[in-house]
């Protein structure tokens, strides 16, 4: 184990946290905005990745297959949000559960008919392949705009939340929704616009992941689970309990699989030490999240203390 | 005392027509239909447990897979043991379906204590995604973890016993599972009718109220959670000795899907919900399965009908609302 | 049992606050046993955050809670009904798919013993039935026992709460506006219901309808800003110049 081999980790699970909070934050505001649980959040992951596959493949531009993809996940997520989701605002989550759910079967079934059943292949785009030397290590240069873009985006979340008139409907909505209305802002649009712009980040994330990825049915749930451990962590509604949410998760799941197997295999064989660090290792973020209950059953930074 | 209803004969009609279909297609030869009807039973089984939290108690568990996993587990760890006459905690491992489901409920009534005692911290959307993300943790343990086959799962090579009978059978097979159902559906009715249900089914309703009345939500919640998961954890060793597999997919979120949808198309909270719910599932995938390759976008859309437009489940349709006198 | 002089319900210096706002400011009052003690403020004055506080639904910052002597202050909720603190609710809050009948049952059922009982069925238990019938039949609504409580009218409603109230047999009524949304009619037959309720149990009762108030009780206390500025009996308090001015606007 050396500083490099370590650092080249760290920087891997800042990747992923910044990808997870793509895919949180529309969930956290959904949730805030509407009061809705959307297991279906993971299937406009998946459109995002497969339209920029599909479109990359194509046109043989990747930056084109990123804004199709985007524009996808934002263009099916307004779809259900119109025809579906907005019926269940003010049904009980039992509803909202089996109504999701559901959406999940349609939606990857639909996406298995549109795309075939075989996985998909994204290529790193020309521009962003090899790697760059950060004196420490070599470090793929894709990975490394995968974090600058992560966070650009999440400043750009953070300008639109607090600082435009959008987003000061928002967060009027997670407050008091009866007022909004009351003072003439279009609540229905307002909620299509908020489901889309949620479902656009989680398409952004997919077809970012694409490239590092196998582009298949079903890629989206078990991020959509990571999600769900990172909103609990963080605090339902809360952006910025996303974030450090997401980057807890993100750097602790893979500096564990990293560092756990070399940690027991200093006082047990390599083998038994691979195989009980990395089973350890898989389940220490649900860890976190149980003592994160205990210490803060509302999560880090819920919302509405 | 309680009138007879529709939704008795109803349930009369259920439990009976379970019972003489596989026999008559013993008579017929078709074993193909005992299984099938083999595995409603287990599956709606596994349904009467997760009605318990969530149609008696409101709990709305996602990740009941754990339990049934965990069960199958249970059923293939001590076959495997028996099978190859290691030790296991310095005891035997057994082929006895009679051990395997006491070990079976044991494991995942301890589970179901202590994710219940973590989740039930919380409640609504928080305890949904709780449920699930724990599900998954020791999912991801289980395939992980190379012992006992990790992503392949673990064979039973040799299905495990029961006195008296030939469970290599189809129909005995069956008859025990059925046997097993209605025990099932006769302790949820029980608890149903119970003090301890009057309880479970107000604090569903109005949580805040019962404790003013004195009674602890948590510790009646919580009872009601870890029974729950030990029945469906039964199921879960039925389902491994059914499939002779243990399988970690049975502990995969897609489980806890398919069983919330069981109790919800059924009727939640109806005591024969699961069992038609179950029904029509395996129905659903056997007939539309036949017809197209895509049969799950046509449960989606059946989903979200049932979601938008009916209320109470198939057994809500046919006898009607529920009274709770 | 306590004697007659040791108050049956005794908060001494209750303090709470949400942040700068101080919604119980030093509160001390008795509730001695057979009195009405109602407990009267405008709105905002932090009458429901003092109730919580006594039924052990949020804990106070500072000051303690006795109750037949004992020390509840860091009692939970369930702990105090246990103990026999019977409490009704501003807005009903009943079980709505139970009928009338069942919601008593339940609260008998609490009353008599722990609901880790599973496997005699309630519809058979022949104490708890007829038990919540006698109760519904002193409040007037044995004819609608078989009602889901949901489908009960408003001010029946409220009487159900009273008759939950009554089968937890408390040692005192935590009454939270038994009056409101109450029919002129009904709220003179509940006022006389509970002239003869508190020879059972002391009554602390938060009402907005003064008539109520003034026919019922023994001693009254004003709340205002999460202070009492006031208490006595009914004659003391219409007089008193404080009162007058934080209802009337009157300046001394």
């Amino acid at each position: 184990m050396t500083l490099a081999l370590l650092f080249e980790q760290l920087l891997n699970g800042l990747q992923l946290g910044l990808m997870l909070f793509l895919m949180s934050a529309g969930l956290t505001l959904v949730f805030g905005v509407m009061g809705l649980i959307n297991l279906a959040h993971g299937s406009l992951f998946m459109i995002g990745a497969f339209f920029c596959a599909a479109v990359a493949a194509a046109s043989g531009n990747f930056w084109l297959g990123l804004v199709a993809g985007t524009a996808a996940a934002a263009a099916a997520g307004a779809l259900i949000e119109v025809t579906v989701l907005r019926r269940l605002y003010t049904a009980d989550h039992l509803d909202q559960v089996l109504a999701t759910y559901a959406l999940i079967l349609i939606l990857s079934e639909g996406t298995r008919i549109i795309f075939g059943p075989f996985p998909l292949y994204l290529d790193v785009p020309a521009s962003l392949s090899g790697t760059v030397d950060l004196g420490l290590t070599l470090y793929p240069l894709y990975r490394l705009a995968l974090i600058g873009f992560g966070l650009a985006v999440a400043v750009g979340l953070w300008f639109l939340i607090s600082r435009t008139r959008l987003g000061v409907r928002i967060r009027a909505g997670e407050n008091d929704r009866e007022m909004i209305a009351a003072l003439g802002v279009n609540i229905r649009a307002l909620y299509t616009v908020v489901f889309a712009l949620g479902a656009a980040l989680a398409g952004m994330a997919g077809a970012l992941v694409g490239a590092v990825q196998a582009v298949q049915v079903g890629m989206g749930e078990p991020v959509l689970i990571l999600a769900f451990v990172v909103i609990v962590i963080g605090g339902i509604g809360s952006i910025k309990g996303a974030m450090v949410g997401a980057l807890l998760v993100g750097v602790i799941d893979t500096m564990g699989r990293f560092l756990l197997p070399n940690i027991f295999a200093t006082f047990m064989g390599a083998s038994q030490a691979s195989s009980i660090g990395s089973a350890l290792a898989s389940i220490l973020i649900y860890l976190l999240m149980a003592v994160v209950l205990v210490l803060r059953p509302k999560g880090l930074f819920p919302p509405h203390a | 005392m309680p009138d007879f209803t529709k939704e008795h004969a109803l349930n009369a009609v259920i439990a009976l027509g379970l019972l003489v279909v596989p026999l008559w297609a013993y008579f017929a030869g078709e074993i193909f239909t005992i299984t099938l009807f083999t595995r409603i039973t287990i599956l709606a089984l596994a349904g009467v447990g997760l009605n318990i939290a969530l149609g008696l108690g409101g709990m709305v568990s996602f990740g009941h897979a754990v339990y049934f996993g965990a069960g199958g587990y249970a059923a293939g760890i001590l076959a495997q043991h028996a099978f190859n006459g290691a030790p296991l905690l310095g005891l035997s491992g057994s082929n006895q379906m009679l051990v395997i489901w006491l070990v079976a409920m044991a494991v995942s009534g301890l589970l179901a204590a202590v994710i219940g005692a973590f989740s039930l911290r919380t409640s609504g959307i928080f305890f949904i995604m709780i449920t699930l993300a724990f599900a998954q943790m020791f999912y991801y343990f289980a395939i992980s973890w190379p012992a006992y086959g990790g992503e392949d799962g673990l064979p039973i090579y040799v299905r495990n016993q029961f006195p008296g009978l030939n469970t290599m059978r189809p129909l005995e097979l069956f008859l025990i599972c059925w046997g097993v159902l209605m025990a099932g559906l006769a302790l949820f009715a029980t608890l149903r009718a119970s003090r301890f249900g009057a309880a479970l089914m107000a604090i569903r309703q109005n949580p805040d109220r019962v404790a003013s009345l004195g009674i602890n939500p948590f510790g009646i919640k919580l009872a009601a959670f870890v029974i729950s998961g030990m029945v469906t954890g039964l199921a879960g060793a039925l389902m491994a000795d059914l499939s002779r597999f243990a399988s970690p997919a049975g502990m995969a979120w897609t489980m806890s899907g398919e069983l919330i949808v069981i109790i919800i198309l059924g009727g939640t909270g109806r005591l024969f919900g699961p069992v038609v719910g179950a029904a029509f599932l395996v129905g659903f995938e056997v007939f539309f399965g036949g017809l197209t390759e895509h049969w799950k976008l046509w449960l989606g859309v059946v989903l979200l009908a049932a979601v938008l437009f009916g209320r109470g489940g198939i057994v809500g349709l046919i006898a009607g609302r529920e009274r709770f006198g | 049992m306590a004697d007659r002089e040791t108050p049956v319900l005794e908060l001494n210096n209750l303090r709470k606050s949400f942040g700068a706002l101080k919604a119980t400011d030093d509160v001390s009052l008795t509730l001695r046993a057979g009195e009405v003690h109602a407990l009267i403020g405008p709105n905002g004055a932090g009458k429901s955050t003092l109730m919580a506080q006594i039924s052990g639904r949020t804990l106070p910052d500072a000051g303690r809670i006795r109750f037949q002597g004992r020390e509840i202050t860091r009692l939970n909720e369930v702990r105090r009904a246990q103990l026999g603190l019977g409490r009704s609710f501003q807005i009903s809050s009943l079980i709505p798919e139970y009928s009338a009948r069942r919601n008593v049952m339940l609260a008998l059922q609490a009353r008599q013993s722990h609901s880790f009982r599973f496997f005699k069925p309630t519809l058979w238990d022949r104490v708890l039935i007829e038990g919540a019938d006698d109760i519904l039949e002193r409040v007037g609504l044995r004819g609608r026992a078989s009602v889901p409580s949901a489908e009960l009218s408003h001010g029946e409603r409220r009487l159900l709460e009273i008759a939950v109230a009554l089968a937890l047999e408390p040692k005192c009524f935590l009454l939270d506006e038994p009056m409101a949304g109450m029919g002129a009619e009904g709220a003179g037959q509940l006022v006389s219901f509970l002239r003869e309720l508190k020879t059972q149990a002391p009554i602390l009762l938060v009402e907005h309808d003064m008539d109520a108030v003034f026919a019922l009780a023994d001693r009254l206390s004003v709340l205002v800003y999460g202070r009492i500025i006031a208490s006595g009996s009914v004659e003391e308090i219409r007089n008193d110049p404080q009162v007058r001015e934080a209802y009337l606007g009157d300046s001394a």
